[in-house]
């Protein structure tokens, strides 16, 4: 981690001038079953689930387990179609579009796969110029510049010529992260890319993703389970529950704890702190 | 950080081209029959100037009607087994993938035998008969890689590793049935069965074959190099290369068509030749890195440089007899990947 990160409260423009006006996406009563056999019952189904989100927004899925969380990020991706409703984005229908262009405009970071055969980590950011050249094209001066400017967005400047296999969790998160930059997408969606970091490393991707966010007015979502980090973070949550989107709002307005025990099934206490953020404690059963 | 530009490749393949020449060059030279560097050079410069009749009958008959052909079919082998192993590896995101293991070789093996089988029993006009052996080995390359394909896809998808273990039963399937013919059939081309089992490329076509199979090779590998980009990021994972951009299932089936022509024109005349698809791609990565805008080309050249190699060396090595040039690519091959496997990760 760069010592840049230890900064405790990240700074936060006023909301007004942080947010753009214009609905940048919408989710308008997308729902989705998913079925083994098509003449089978469905074994999962995502009830319809609408929101909205402005440029520079976060808004963070929250839920158990099973609850519809990255089928509902697949499903604004545009790689499932959805079963009814429609996913726009600057007006038009996500899964409509071709795949490239799509990824002009979504970046996606989750959990990755592993690598077939070695890379350098501005290789692996290169990937992100993809959609924007031919399939057969050379990179050209400006894709050298776009990723080697990800790179150093995310903090990761010092990376660039190291093996992909090499880094070390957070650092490769980082790359990952580089990587859907370097796509320059207007939606920003991330499945729980927290997971196996330590606490540091958490921090310092979310307080990114705010400072990233902000500046070039990306909406991004982001799927987790890490109730206070989403609390701190977040504009908007979105609570999920067996399928169904249960309450979307602004975490004030989500973190209830009768809400929360029925949904997450643990025993929890909330408190309002003083920037109006709410703290979640888990109750060990006593 | 130093991209892929266009005259890094023209450089790369032009060294390539250099050593595939000189090879070619030693290819004409060695043989049952010795023939001086200084006549093959004269003999070169003759055709060049256009003043063929001048070369010397039995020369001529030996280097323009038995090794060049071979050498060109050896060329014409290498690089399309070549290509779609590196097609099939970075489809199937398995660094293992090539025509041999997914049993499109055995299947053509089995094609050609049957049809040597069934040949003594039916009339056929000569002309057809000739290209009996090869249809059949195509036919049954075709047949195995439908069948490859459908065993590997589930729920209307293709899954790498179901595909691949398909390829593998099959290909051991097909080696059994192989075997039981050889072993109950009564047939006096018991040589001739084990030459394509192993692969061999001693078989001589007329000249529309050759360019048949040029045409094939240039018209699949382009289809194949058009992708390239999309098949580097394909290696990264089939999410993340939706989510990059590149269209997965157009993708996928267009380069496992592509590859397996390639394959399918590259058995009907050679037989099973193993190994080349799997360590050329290897060795080439380890040269110039795993970019297929290099790959590929680099992986055609390397693959006939690989191959009239070990053809020549079938030829000489036991003169005047031969050996099957699968079984110098298998000899050679293997310890090669083995050292050079041991020395990436060391």
């Amino acid at each position: 981690m760069s010592p840049s990160r230890g900064s405790a409260a990240p700074r936060r423009p006023p909301e007004s001038s942080r947010l753009g006006t214009e609905i940048r996406l919408a989710v308008e009563q997308v729902s989705y079953a998913y079925a083994s056999n098509p003449s089978h019952a469905p074994l999962f189904t995502l009830e319809a689930t609408s929101f909205q989100a402005r440029p520079g927004e976060i808004v963070a899925i929250l839920g158990p387990n099973a609850s519809g969380k990255s089928t509902l990020l697949q499903l604004i991706a545009g790689v499932l179609p959805p079963l009814s409703g429609r996913v726009l984005l600057n007006g038009s229908v996500i899964h409509s579009l071709s795949p490239r262009t799509r990824a002009q405009r979504i970046a996606m970071v989750q959990q990755e796969s592993r690598l077939l055969f070695p890379a350098r980590v501005w290789e692996f950011v290169l990937q992100g110029r993809h959609a924007h050249g031919g399939s057969l094209r050379f990179e050209s001066r400006d894709d050298m510049l776009i990723a080697q400017n990800a790179l150093i967005q995310v903090g990761a400047g010092e990376l660039r010529d190291r093996w992909m296999d090499q880094l070390s969790g957070g650092e490769k998160q980082r790359v990952v992260l580089a990587r859907a930059l370097a796509q320059r997408p207007l939606l920003l969606l991330l499945d729980e890319p927290t997971l196996h970091l330590d606490i540091a490393a958490q921090v310092g991707l979310l307080d990114a993703l705010r400072r990233l966010s902000a500046h070039n007015h990306y909406t991004v979502i982001v799927v987790t389970h890490e109730l206070n980090l989403a609390a701190e973070y977040a504009d908007q949550i979105l609570l999920m529950h067996g399928g169904r989107c249960l309450r979307v709002g602004p975490p004030a307005a989500i973190y209830r704890r009768e809400l929360l025990e029925q949904v997450f099934q643990v025993p929890l206490k909330v408190e309002m702190r003083g920037h109006g953020r709410p703290r979640v404690t888990i109750l060990a059963d006593s | 950080m130093r991209p892929l530009t266009f005259r890094k490749l023209v450089f790369e393949c032009f060294f390539l081209l250099v050593i595939l020449f000189f090879v070619v060059v030693v290819a004409l030279k060695f043989g049952a029959v010795p023939v001086s560097l200084y006549a093959l050079g004269r003999d070169l410069l003759r055709v060049l100037l256009g003043q063929s009749s001048q070369i010397s009958s039995d020369y001529g008959l030996i280097i323009q009607n038995i090794r060049m052909p071979r050498i060109i079919l050896g060329i014409i082998v290498g690089a399309s087994l070549s290509v779609a192993g590196t097609s099939f590896q970075a489809l199937l995101r398995n660094p293992l993938a090539d025509p041999y293991v997914l049993g499109v070789s055995s299947g053509a093996a089995l094609g050609a035998i049957l049809s040597l089988i069934a040949e003594p029993h039916v009339a056929l006009p000569p002309a057809f008969g000739a290209l009996l052996t090869p249809l059949s080995a195509f036919l049954g390359a075709t047949v195995t890689i439908s069948a490859v394909y459908f065993l590997g896809r589930r729920k209307g998808q293709i899954e790498s590793n179901t595909l691949l273990l398909g390829g593998v039963i099959t290909a051991s399937f097909l080696s059994a049935v192989i075997v039981f013919l050889m072993s109950t059939v009564n047939s006096s081309n018991t040589r001739g069965m084990v030459f394509w089992l192993m692969g061999n490329l001693s078989t001589s076509f007329q000249k529309s074959i050759y360019w048949v199979l040029a045409g094939g090779f240039f018209i699949a590998a382009g289809v194949i190099y058009a992708t390239a980009n999309d098949l580097n990021i394909l290696l990264a994972g089939e999410k993340e290369a939706m989510h990059l951009g590149v269209d997965v299932r157009r993708v996928r089936f267009v380069v496992y068509i592509a590859a397996s022509l390639l394959t399918g024109l590259a058995v009907s005349v050679s037989g099973a030749v193993g190994y080349v698809g799997l360590f050329v791609p290897h060795v080439m990565r380890l040269m110039f890195g795993s970019d297929h805008r290099t790959l590929l080309p680099t992986s055609a050249l390397g693959g006939a440089i690989a191959v009239v190699v070990a053809d020549t060396l079938a030829r000489i090595v036991v003169a005047p007899n031969e050996l099957p040039v699968g079984a110098v690519t298998a000899v050679v091959g293997a310890p090669l990947f083995i050292y050079l496997l041991r020395r990436r990760f060391a």
